[in-house]
């Protein structure tokens, strides 16, 4: 406001520094001070809720752990809560969880990027205009769906050329997740490739480069970041998907990776509990919040991880 | 500079008949435009161009913001092609064996025509893999003559030495000149029949732009160059031809001394003396 006061305007009668300017510069000052808390109060709210939720997850674990060694909770390849003879081994459901997430990974990186490729590459804008509303579409199906899809549909297909496939398996629902994670990530990878300026692309295609080779040498290694996030994110989803291996890969704790066979994963187990009525004083009851925990501690490290290969493919450009 | 330019200019402009004179033996020529209209979409950007390219000679196009030589430009490589609506009419015939570059195959053109655009765009990748690029992409893939061919682009781009302990470092670690340079060394890299270069300096410095004008004029000698430009000294410091260009049209051409000293055109004439443009 001062800028523009020129010295026509002083010598009208308009202060400079006087009663108007000075409520101007009090005023702006003031509302600077209320957004600033405003909005640290919905960083700190968001941030004290994470805390809290792991706060809790440590408190009421810490019961479990006073009962079962962490060794003998890590090293264990036996989980039977309930047994007389209870065993408390989480690799049993940490196997299962990286088995599922593994297969719907095979399927969402590989068709996910190849999605992503062709639409920001390859497709016509007005095909692009009509697929990425669809994607949406079906990120938005209930994944209770995508469970029964993987139970009755999928199951019964693969049977038909697997005879061993047991009715409750890791494949189905893996394969199930990969489809169902791979709107999410073929949109996200998408947007990075998009976000890669023309003029690098240009330069490709002045060195006589194809399309495809455009989009390998060129879009990827510039996206990369973005699709890496992509796929981490991708992966965090599919280890804490609940529903699909809740239906589909049944509740039996083995440990294992045989993709032929069903098996409990972590997130399936916590929701047999939770539907049950444990005494809240029991081991069983605690070892779900130990079950939490290692959820939480995996799917933070494949968060870390990405972290990290973001900023090494970062360095290495 | 300016006068071995010069001399080198008259001493081997004799044997060269003017550009829009005669038709001249094909093997002089490196391109010819003939009746060249292009449209973005219904908006027709260039009007009937005609233009003879030298062979191994520094052409270059000026005029207006708006008038059409970026348009004219990505004619020869034929850029065009990646925007859908894009469409063309008439020719440009390439040189000795007299093709029509509209009716080839877009990524033959491009292996034969390389360009250099007007902000440095090098690749994500190592310094040295940004100039082998192009050499990779055309079979070539042992380490020996790609590292002897990076080398000679580098050198040829005047930016071996600032670089040459430091080829495997990110090409964004260089600043804009040296970008802009390594991209020159990129497009050299493969040896292409014809250079073509958006106003490759208007991001850059003096200095910057001096070594990078003293390059073209060294460059010409193995390739042709045709240069855009908004800098009417540069046309004038490194160009043996220039054309004028007004609203998509090809108004003047000529030997580059002449237009600027005596333009037959009233038009080029306002443009060059800063009367309008
Ligand atoms: N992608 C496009 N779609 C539609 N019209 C375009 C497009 N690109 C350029 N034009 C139009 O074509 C004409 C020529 O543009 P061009 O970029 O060739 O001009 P220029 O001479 O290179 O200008 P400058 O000196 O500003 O770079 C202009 O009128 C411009 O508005
Ligand atoms: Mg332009």
């Amino acid at each position: 406001m001062t800028s523009i006061t020129t010295s026509a305007d002083r010598d009208s009668g308009m202060p400079l520094y006087g009663g108007a300017d000075a409520r101007f510069l009090r005023r702006r000052a003031l509302w600077n001070r209320v957004a600033s808390y405003l909005l640290f109060l919905a960083a700190a709210a968001s941030v004290l809720v994470t805390v809290g939720i792991v706060y809790v997850l440590i408190r009421d674990s810490l019961p479990f752990f006073a009962k079962v060694s962490l060794l003998e909770f890590l090293t264990d390849t036996q989980w039977t809560p309930v047994f007389e003879n209870a065993r408390f081994g989480v690799m049993t459901l940490v196997s299962a969880t990286l088995t599922v997430a593994g297969i719907a990974l095979a399927v969402a990186i590989p068709a996910g990027l190849g999605l992503a490729i062709y639409l920001s590459e390859y497709a016509r804008p007005t095909v692009r205009e009509a697929v990425k509303p669809l994607l949406e579409l079906l990120e938005g199906v209930p994944t209770v769906v995508y469970g029964f899809f993987a139970l009755l549909f999928v199951t019964p297909l693969l049977q038909t050329f697997i005879p061993g496939l047991s009715g409750f398996n890791l494949l189905a629902p893996g394969l199930v997740m990969g489809i169902m994670i791979l709107p999410y990530t073929a949109s996200v990878s998408e947007d990075a490739m998009r976000a890669v300026p023309m003029g690098l692309r240009e330069a490709g295609y002045a060195l006589g480069y194809s399309r495809f080779r455009v989009a390998a040498k060129v879009v990827i290694p510039a996206a990369l970041s973005g699709i890496t996030a992509a796929f981490i994110l991708g992966m965090s989803r599919a280890v804490g998907e609940t529903m699909v291996v809740a239906i589909a890969a049944g509740q039996n704790p083995n440990f294992g990776f045989n993709p032929l066979e069903g098996a409990s994963t972590i997130t399936a187990y916590i929701v047999q509990m939770a539907m049950g009525d444990l005494p809240h004083d029991s081991i069983a009851y605690h070892s779900v919040f130990a079950a939490g925990l290692a959820l939480f501690v995996i799917t933070l490290s494949f968060n870390l991880v990405g972290f990290f290969l973001r900023r090494r493919f970062r360095e290495v450009y | 500079m300016q006068r071995q330019l010069n001399t080198l200019m008259n001493e081997q402009f004799d044997d060269i008949p003017a550009p829009l004179g005669e038709a001249s033996p094909a093997t002089e020529l490196r391109a010819e435009v003939r009746n060249l209209d292009f449209w973005y979409g219904d908006t027709q950007a260039l009007k009937g161009v005609n233009l003879r390219v030298a062979d191994r000679k520094v052409t270059a196009m000026i005029g207006p913001s708006g008038c059409g030589k970026s348009t004219l430009l990505r004619c020869f490589n034929r850029m065009h092609d990646l925007y859908p609506g894009n469409s063309y009419g008439g020719e440009i015939r390439l040189f000795p064996e007299d093709r029509n570059l509209i009716e080839m195959d877009p990524g033959l053109v491009r292996l034969r025509i390389g360009m250099v655009f007007q902000k440095p765009n090098p690749f994500p990748k190592s310094i040295f893999e940004n100039v082998a690029a192009g050499l990779r992409v055309r079979g070539i893939n042992a380490k020996k003559p790609l590292d002897e061919r990076v080398e000679q682009a580098l050198q040829g781009a005047a930016l071996w030495d600032e670089v040459k302990d430091r080829l495997q470092e990110s090409a964004y670690g260089l600043s804009g000149g040296q970008q802009q340079r390594l991209c020159i060394a990129r497009a050299l890299a493969p040896q292409p029949d014809i250079l073509l270069l958006d106003e490759p300096t208007s991001a850059l410095d003096p200095i910057a732009t001096a070594k990078i004008e003293d390059l073209l004029t060294k460059l010409h000698k193995s390739v042709t160059v045709i240069i855009v430009t908004h800098n009417m000294q540069q046309a004038a410091r490194i160009s043996n031809y220039t054309a004028y260009m007004h609203m998509g049209k090809l108004v003047e051409y000529g030997v580059t001394d002449d237009l600027f000293t005596a333009p037959r055109e009233q038009m080029t004439s306002d443009y060059i003396t800063g009367r309008f443009g």
